[in-house]
């Protein structure tokens, strides 16, 4: 039995905690104990792409400190893993907090790509044939580097087809404040997003990234589109049971 | 001279504009095609971005004695070399030359640093025409626009706003849709121009140190008829342009032309190193060359942003922007628009005149990701971010903390408390939850103008993991 870290992300806590809970369960069916530090709140992503970095240093510190033992950290998110991995270390730069930092990260995985890799789970489809459409996260494709991994995750569940949108690997246009300061430009990259989805002809869409499942989910459902979403885990939990 | 810019608003317009929106979707889908098309293999990708950016980052870690050699090695060439510090300096230098020579109208070819400095708009003021040869660049010259890509000027047009331009300015030309005829149009215009122009302006892509070289890139064969028809050529260029040796420029060529407009080679590559010589029959007298500052050197200063000025203008990461994509080059208010113009004008001009395009990336990376020298675009949208909104003048860039707002200061704040005091952050998630009817949509901002409010969960993962712990 391996031990692990979880870091549920601040998203997932409030907005999709089902979500949050299958990933556990996914990971203890494949052989991890699943460490939940409750002081665990957010990894600072929003006040540090606003140029907020002094508050989310503050706090990257003091979540830095939860998570001390050598175990694997396991987020299920891209954004907020790469967070940790990739801005923990040059946002705590030159401070004592550096060297954890950097080790931290070296042990700081994306949910699906650990599934994968480290516990090479199989998945045994236990639900009616559908098709779903994926959107991958950018900070999953590019920062984490785990574009394929959610689609390598579906594509193990046998009565499930997968598709993908065209412009597959454009951003769908959440990006955190960027929602919030840009709302014209932002809509209009999640409208064609949704316009994608929808065109894939799925009956459900899946997506392993709070902030895009909520931009898309909220602006398909707003345009009355008729389109299901899950969040990716949540779906492969429910397909496996 | 006033550089503020007004984005958010020309943003807003421009995404309402649908003849607008679907220019920008079909030309940067086909640019980014045919980059792709170039680039059949990853691996080589990426061994090519490595030594163009490892080429780039050589070059400015030595920008300050290579600059002194091109200097050097240009005299001994016979190129004439000035040092601008600013545009307004560099305009003086190059209305100095044309003056003497006694020039009623000049011809330029393709020089983004021509329109950092609004070179065309200043010799108008001394009575000197310049006209604009790459096509593109005369077409938004005769519309009287600025270009709104930096390799692309006319992207914006489409052929038929094209034909109904040529017929409204040029005298004497019918409407039509016929690219070629429309070519030919300009072309005619323009050769009667090159035969009379006294002096040719034309930008740098690459200056040689070891040898005093300055290369050019182009499609149209207009740099080349600029840089050698006209009696005297004035070449301008950035002061970060330089690379130490003729070997550097091969593997920078090849990326800049495959990033750029997917071309595997340009039409024409021009390599200047001298005036005419004794005996030789064409080539013009005298050769010029401009090396403008315009606040690079401060940019070299931070090593933070030095990777700045590694950029070689080819354009990738406004092709791959979906910001860009979807709100054109125009909207910036800007000489550089796209991902490298948001980190590139608000360190030249300050971010109190030019940083609020800063907000508009979602630092979704794929600028970053498309850079054929590594320049960490995202990275330094987020730096100057800090620097925008940091208050304790601690940074370097012009115009720091000319961001910050106060409601946004103490929102950050009062989540820095909530997010590290664990029992606050848990009764924040208690109310949010058990209140989670209560929450107007209107709580959401714009956000839920086009979606709907998303769900709170009846409990939060915390709430779960406790109750299953125990």
């Amino acid at each position: 039995m391996r031990d692990i870290y979880y870091f549920g992300t601040c998203l997932v806590d409030l907005f999709y905690p089902q979500a949050g809970m299958a990933g556990i369960q996914l990971l203890e069916r494949f052989g991890a104990r699943v460490h939940y530090p409750q002081e665990q709140s957010c990894c600072g992503q929003p006040p540090f792409n606003s140029g907020f970095r002094d508050e989310a240093q503050n706090v990257a510190i003091q979540q830095l400190a939860l998570f001390d033992q050598p175990f694997d950290l396991v987020v299920p998110s891209g954004s907020c893993a790469g967070m940790i991995k990739h801005h923990w270390p040059e946002l705590l730069k030159g401070t004592d907090h550096e060297a954890r930092a950097t080790e931290l990260a070296a042990r700081t995985y994306e949910l699906g790509e650990y599934l994968i890799d480290h516990l090479n789970v199989t998945l045994e489809d236990q639900g009616e044939p559908t098709t779903v459409v994926v959107h991958t996260s950018c900070s999953a494709r590019r920062e984490m580097g785990v574009a394929e991994q959610g689609k390598t995750l579906l594509g193990m569940l046998k009565n499930v087809t997968v598709e993908v949108p065209k412009y597959e690997t454009e951003c769908c246009g959440f990006g955190g404040t960027f929602s919030v300061k840009q709302p014209e430009i932002s809509a209009a990259m999640a409208e064609d997003k949704t316009t994608h989805l929808a065109a894939a002809g799925a009956d459900r869409f899946v997506c392993g990234d709070s902030g895009c499942l909520m931009n898309l989910s909220g602006t398909l459902e707003k345009r009355g589109i008729q389109l299901d979403s899950s969040h990716l885990y949540d779906f492969i939990w429910e397909r496996v049971q | 001279m006033n550089t503020a810019v007004n984005f958010t608003d020309a943003a807003k317009t421009a995404l309402k504009n649908p003849t607008l929106r679907f220019n920008f979707r079909q030309a940067m889908d086909s640019l980014r095609e045919r980059r792709a098309a170039q680039f059949p293999d990853q691996d080589e990708l990426e061994r090519a971005r490595d030594l163009a950016g490892a080429i780039r980052r050589r070059s400015l870690n030595h920008l300050a004695e290579k600059l002194v050699q091109l200097e050097s090695q240009c005299q001994k060439n016979g190129i004439q070399v000035h040092w601008a510090e600013t545009p307004a300096q560099a305009n003086e230098i190059i209305l100095e030359v044309c003056q003497r020579h006694d020039a009623k109208h000049v011809i330029k070819g393709k020089s983004m640093v021509s329109e950092e400095c609004h070179l065309n708009d200043y010799l108008a003021k001394h009575d000197i025409e310049a006209l604009e040869s790459d096509l593109g660049e005369y077409i938004v010259q005769i519309d009287g626009e600025t270009p709104s890509h930096i390799i692309m000027p006319a992207i914006h047009k489409n052929k038929k706003e094209i034909a109904e331009l040529f017929a409204e300015k040029i005298p004497g030309v019918e409407y039509t849709e016929d690219v070629d005829t429309l070519t030919a149009i300009a072309r005619k215009v323009l050769r009667s121009k090159f035969e009379t122009a006294a002096v040719g302006i034309s930008g740098v892509n690459f200056a040689v140190a070891e040898t005093g070289t300055l290369c050019l890139v182009e499609n149209e064969g207009n740099g080349r008829m600029t840089t050698t028809v006209p009696p005297v050529h004035i070449a301008i260029t950035g002061i970060e342009k330089v690379v130490p040796s003729l070997s550097d420029v091969a593997p920078l060529y090849s990326v800049l032309t495959r990033s750029a407009t997917g071309q595997h080679a340009t039409t024409y590559f021009n390599m200047i190193s001298s005036p005419r010589r004794e005996g030789e029959r064409d080539g013009p007298q005298e050769v010029h060359l401009v090396l403008l500052d315009n606040g690079r050197s401060k940019i070299y200063q931070d090593e933070r942003m030095q990777d700045t000025l590694k950029c070689i203008r080819c354009g990738a990461c406004m092709n791959h922007c979906p910001v860009y994509t979807r709100i054109g080059g125009h909207a910036y208010g800007t000489v550089y628009p796209g991902p490298i113009g948001q980190i590139l004008n608000p360190q030249q001009y300050g971010i109190d005149q030019q940083g609020e395009m800063l907000s508009a990336c979602s630092l979704n990376g794929a600028c970053g990701e498309a850079c054929p020298v590594r320049i960490p675009i995202p990275s330094l949208i987020s730096e100057l971010r800090h620097e925008a909104t940091r208050n304790d003048q601690a940074g370097t860039v012009y115009g720091q903390g000319a961001l910050r707002k106060l409601h946004e200061a103490v929102v950050w704040g009062s989540w820095k408390w909530i997010h590290r005091t664990p029992w606050a952050y848990k009764a924040m998630g208690l109310a949010a939850t058990r209140l989670r009817r209560l929450v107007p949509s209107a709580a959401m901002g714009p956000w839920t103008k086009t979606r709907v409010k998303p769900a709170l969960a009846e409990k939060t993962l915390h709430e779960l993991m406790k109750e299953r712990e125990s």
